[in-house]
């Protein structure tokens, strides 16, 4: 049975290596993660998070942890969340942190580009209706500035409003004073981070090496 | 043709100038000399009026009775003779960086360093001619007084992020390609050396190695002077300048060993041993030391809210103390300089005020400039001053294995690096980061401190740095410019950063960091995560001062984003046309979520009412915008922004809690708006914004917040005067403002254009959108925060 299942995972690593663009080693290791915080179960639930003491320190944890649930995040065009996901949308959450192959052409950096964007697009729109209002701008700032000791509301609602007059600005250049910016979608997002080449900055190390379990 | 011809006279005006002083010099050497001997006649200070004919007149002049009429105009060169020589060679430098900016082609063709060089060759073949002796780049005026500035410059405005992302790649450049490129550099040259037919048999193999490892160091000066008008990319442009810092620890040790032991002719393994110890003690020491004054700096600004005229002092006093007791333990004095600097910036930097800070800056750039161009021209001169001996063979085979050694050494390296890098460096890159390899002045002194006895090579050493440095900065920064160009390489990004981009930068750290800890990989972020932590928690309690210790990154940012709003608002006159990037209507109403009418019972007013209100804000915005119009200098107030956010951040809760009071009270303020708007609307516009125009129904407990702008010509501070704590002591101008309304002045809203005409630009808008500021030196801002 555990020679079967190990070729049967082999396979497995292989089909996951070209569909996501790790290597397999990459993969054997997220595995061993993976089992690691599941404690050797089969599914992925929220409250296995809170084993990884240095995330509860994040002030965006929540927003994490969320991201990993979010159906809108598989690939697929699947809406709302899910309770507990297996390890490929767990690889597949990871992938999009992968740093962007030299070797692609041009159309596959842009595509992977705005799949890296539409991922942290979907974690500021919480609510999922294709847009950042105001609302959740001014949350994401309050939850930056949270970390510090004074709760500031008032600065974070200005920080936020200032920069989505900025966003709209950009975007929507002229508006008649009547008018009322729904808020930002996923263009006028784009917009922002032109220029500023993202996929140089969102990619962590996945390691070929053995990650021991010393670090929770 | 009037115009050219202004230009005409001015650059000949200047050039008879810059001649007429370079001459003045020698004379002045010429008058010292012959001066000695008229010293004796009449004390030049005039020290009393002497007309006893029984006194000795001067000294030693022995029993002359002969009565001599008193000196009433007198020429005493002597004593003044130093300060003056520097003074001229400082002009002389400051003149000519002026020059060359008032010739438009020339500066965008040769780079600036390269024309400093040919004067100081003009000059000092002038000196030669009128006879006097040009001076000669001491070594110690050099690296005491010249090379400190500009290190401090570069230390404390340095990236951190891009330097501390790139840090494993600019350690192995500086370090290995360091190595790499002496060893190679020395060795062939004592092979080349051995060869039957040159006459250098006499240099020994250390003698080799020791040059090689003057040679091979790029040169800081030189890549700041050449890399800052190219404008490549961050990412080119730290590795290289990055590498040019790092390596002097490298330098200093090679330099050494290779110098003690020449004379011996041999070097043990033990030496060797020792040297590898000696690096780290030399590089570790040198941070170390640098770290501890630049706390010590953050600790001492701590306190100096109650003398802020000599802030700056303590920034420029302890950089440079740490530069000198490196020196003093043969540690690197330029880590030392940079670890000063990068460590304190973010502490004093919150601490100090705005002013100071402004300080700081200018001088440290003042500094740096002049330092900069005093080398260059120095370098000229000292190339006529020296002795030279030439050696064909060897210059040439120098200049040949510095450019080999060079792009090997690049080559093998970012092959090596490129497999532990995420970002590779391409083929690209590796060609500027070769090219970018230039030698300049710290290597000329290097050579100059050798001793010629123990070095009879040393002339011949000299004229060949002279010749490869000239080589570099010529050719090399000539040609880096069309090549930029040519290959396509990435430039800087003009983008300022933007209170967006800040946001987003945050949460994607978190985020990765985040990552990270799931993955279970303790890689970058987790580990910057943890210094920020720990940043946070003890050092910045420590090192600064009152409230802003606990202040959020993120309000710190936009804080410093709406002073650069306010003091580009008041450079652009006033606001009625500030200069935007993006010119849009879009403002804050159009934001705000509209607020149905059942959420706030707004009573109703007449429109006469309405009227009358509006009436009266106009006027007092006329009012205040003369006010702001005829500024005059003698009514300037107390500027309550030195003594920190503290003031400011409480004035503007005040402000608030006062503001939710008056909007309970009354609410329908309507602003002078263009016509086509609807009451409804503005007062809906007004009721969400935090700060509104303010009606004063009764005197006295009414927020009122007045601006005193300085004049459009000298930005130098916007001052939030608040009137309560004004009850005590009355206002100048008060007088003027006796019935009205005082408003804000517009920390900026470029969007509403129509209305400013209205208004005196006096748009309630501080929440804009922070723009790219083309503030006074935009391009030099290094404002980035600390481990942002």
């Amino acid at each position: 049975m555990g020679a079967f299942q190990s070729v049967h995972q082999e396979d497995n690593y292989e089909d996951l290596a070209t569909r996501t663009g790790f290597s397999p080693e990459q993969i054997r290791n997220l595995h061993r993660r993976f089992k690691h915080l599941t404690q050797n179960g089969d599914k992925l639930r929220r409250d296995h998070f809170r084993v990884i003491s240095d995330l509860e320190l994040n002030p965006i944890q929540s927003q994490i942890i969320e991201a990993f649930f979010d159906k809108r995040n598989f690939q697929g065009n699947g809406r709302g969340t899910v309770s507990e996901i297996g390890f490929e949308e767990f690889l597949i959450v990871m992938s999009y942190f992968l740093p962007t192959d030299p070797n692609l052409t041009a159309e596959e950096r842009e595509s992977f580009r705005q799949r890296k964007l539409h991922f942290l697009f979907n974690m500021y729109d919480t609510d999922d209706d294709g847009k950042i209002t105001v609302q959740e701008y001014r949350h994401v700032v309050q939850v930056l500035i949270s970390q510090s000791d004074n709760l500031d509301q008032e600065e974070a609602k200005e920080i936020a409003d200032a920069a989505m007059l900025e966003v709209a600005s950009l975007a929507v250049v002229h508006m008649a004073p009547d008018e009322f910016y729904e808020g930002i979608t996923f263009e006028h997002f784009v917009k922002i981070w032109k220029g500023i080449e993202i996929e140089m900055k969102m990619h962590v190390r996945f390691s070929h090496l053995e990650t021991t379990s010393i670090c929770k | 043709m009037y115009p050219s011809m202004s230009c005409w006279t001015r650059r000949g005006l200047l050039l008879a100038l810059a001649l007429g002083l370079a001459l003045l010099v020698p004379m002045a050497l010429s008058l010292g000399a012959a001066e000695k001997t008229r010293r004796s006649v009449g004390n030049g200070h005039g020290t009393g009026v002497t007309l006893r004919p029984d006194d000795s007149h001067g000294d030693g002049h022995g029993v002359n009775k002969t009565k001599k009429i008193f000196p009433v105009l007198t020429f005493d060169f002597a004593h003044v003779k130093i300060p003056f020589e520097i003074s001229l060679w400082v002009l002389l430098a400051s003149l000519m960086k002026l020059g060359f900016h008032l010739i438009p082609r020339l500066s965008s063709i040769v780079p600036e360093s390269c024309l400093l060089i040919v004067v100081g060759l003009l000059v000092g073949g002038l000196m030669k001619l009128v006879g006097a002796a040009p001076p000669e780049l001491q070594s110690d005026v050099f690296f005491l007084y010249l090379l400190p500035p500009i290190i401090l410059d570069a230390g404390y405005f340095l990236p951190i992020r891009p330097f501390s992302e790139n840090l494993g790649t600019i350690l192995m450049f500086a370090v290995v390609g360091t190595l790499w490129n002496s060893f190679f550099i020395g060795g062939l040259l004592y092979a080349v050396c051995q060869i039957e037919g040159t006459d250098l048999k006499s240099i020994g193999l250390l003698p080799c190695f020791l040059f090689g490892s003057v040679i091979s160091a790029v040169d800081p000066v030189a890549v700041l002077a050449v890399f800052e008008e190219i404008h490549i990319n961050e990412l080119l442009h730290i590795l290289v300048f990055g590498e040019s810092l790092l390596n002097d620890a490298v330098t200093v040790v090679l330099y050494h060993l290779f110098e003690e032991y020449s004379g011996l002719g041999m070097v043990t393994f033990l030496d060797v041993f020792l040297g590898v110890i000696c690096f780290l003690v030399v590089s570790l020491g040198g941070v170390l030391v640098g770290a501890f004054y630049g706390l010590l700096a953050a600790f001492t600004s701590r306190f100096a809210s109650h003398t802020r005229v000599i802030e700056p002092l303590f920034v420029f006093v302890y950089s440079y103390m740490s530069y000198l007791s490196a020196e003093v333990f043969h540690l690197s004095g330029i880590m030392a300089l940079i670890a000063c600097g990068a460590v304190m910036r973010p502490y004093v930097e919150a601490n100090i005020s705005h002013k100071s800070h402004t300080t700081t800056k200018y001088f440290l750039k003042m500094w740096s400039s002049v330092s900069e161009t005093l080398i260059f021209i120095f370098l000229g001169v000292s190339t006529v001053a020296g002795l030279h001996s030439w050696n064909w063979t060897f210059v040439t085979v120098t200049i040949i294995l510095c450019l080999v050694a060079r792009v090997l050494g690049v080559m093998g390296l970012t092959f090596v690096i490129n497999k532990f890098r995420i970002v590779k460096l391409t083929n690209k890159d590796q060609f500027i980061i070769a090219y970018g390899g230039l030698r300049g002045a710290i290597a000329f002194s290097l050579g100059y401190l050798l001793h010629p006895e123990e070095f009879p090579m040393r002339n011949m050493f000299l004229t060949t740095i002279i010749t490869v440095v000239f080589f570099t900065v010529f050719v090399q920064g000539m040609t880096i410019r069309p090549l930029v160009d040519l290959l396509a390489v990435k430039k800087k990004q003009e983008t300022k950063r933007s209170i967006n981009e800040e946001i987003h930068t945050q949460f994607l750290d978190h985020l990765l960091t985040g990552i990270e800890d799931i993955c279970g990989h303790y890689g970058h972020h987790h580990w910057k995560d943890k210094l920020n932590r720990f940043n946070k928690k003890y050092v910045k309690k420590c090192l600064i001062a009152g409230e802003r210790s606990k202040e959020p990154q993120l309000i710190a940012f936009y804080h410093k984003m709406e002073m650069k709003q306010a003091i580009e608002l008041v450079e652009s006159g006033g606001g009625v046309k500030l200069p935007s990037a993006v010119p849009s209507t879009v403002s804050m109403q159009n934001i705000q979520p509209k607020k149905s009418n059942s959420e706030r019972a707004l009573p109703q007013i007449s429109k006469s009412r309405e009227e009358e209100i509006r009436k009266i804000l106009r006027s007092n915005l006329q009012k205040t915008r003369q006010r702001l119009r005829s500024y005059n200098r003698h009514t300037l107030v107390g500027e309550p922004d030195e003594d920190g956010w503290n003031d400011l951040l409480l004035k503007r809760q005040k402000i608030m809690d006062m503001d939710k009071q008056i909007s309970r009270m009354s609410n329908y303020l309507t602003v002078p708006a263009p016509p086509p708007e609807s009451p409804t609307l503005s007062r809906s516009r007004l009721a969400s914004d935090p700060q509104h125009y303010v009606p004063k129904p009764t005197l006295g407990n009414v927020p009122i917040i007045k601006v005193d702008l300085a004049s459009p010509q000298s930005p130098e501070y916007v001052s939030v005067v608040d009137e309560f704590q004004k009850e005590a002591v009355p206002l100048k101008e008060e007088d003027e403002d006796a019935g009205g309304l005082t408003m804000k002045v517009p920390l900026g809203d470029p969007k509403k254009e129509e209305q400013e005409q209205q208004d005196g630009g006096k748009e309630q808008q501080r929440l804009m959108r922070c723009l790219s500021d083309p503030g006074p030196g935009g391009a030099e801002e290094e404002d980035e925060p600390f481990l942002p």
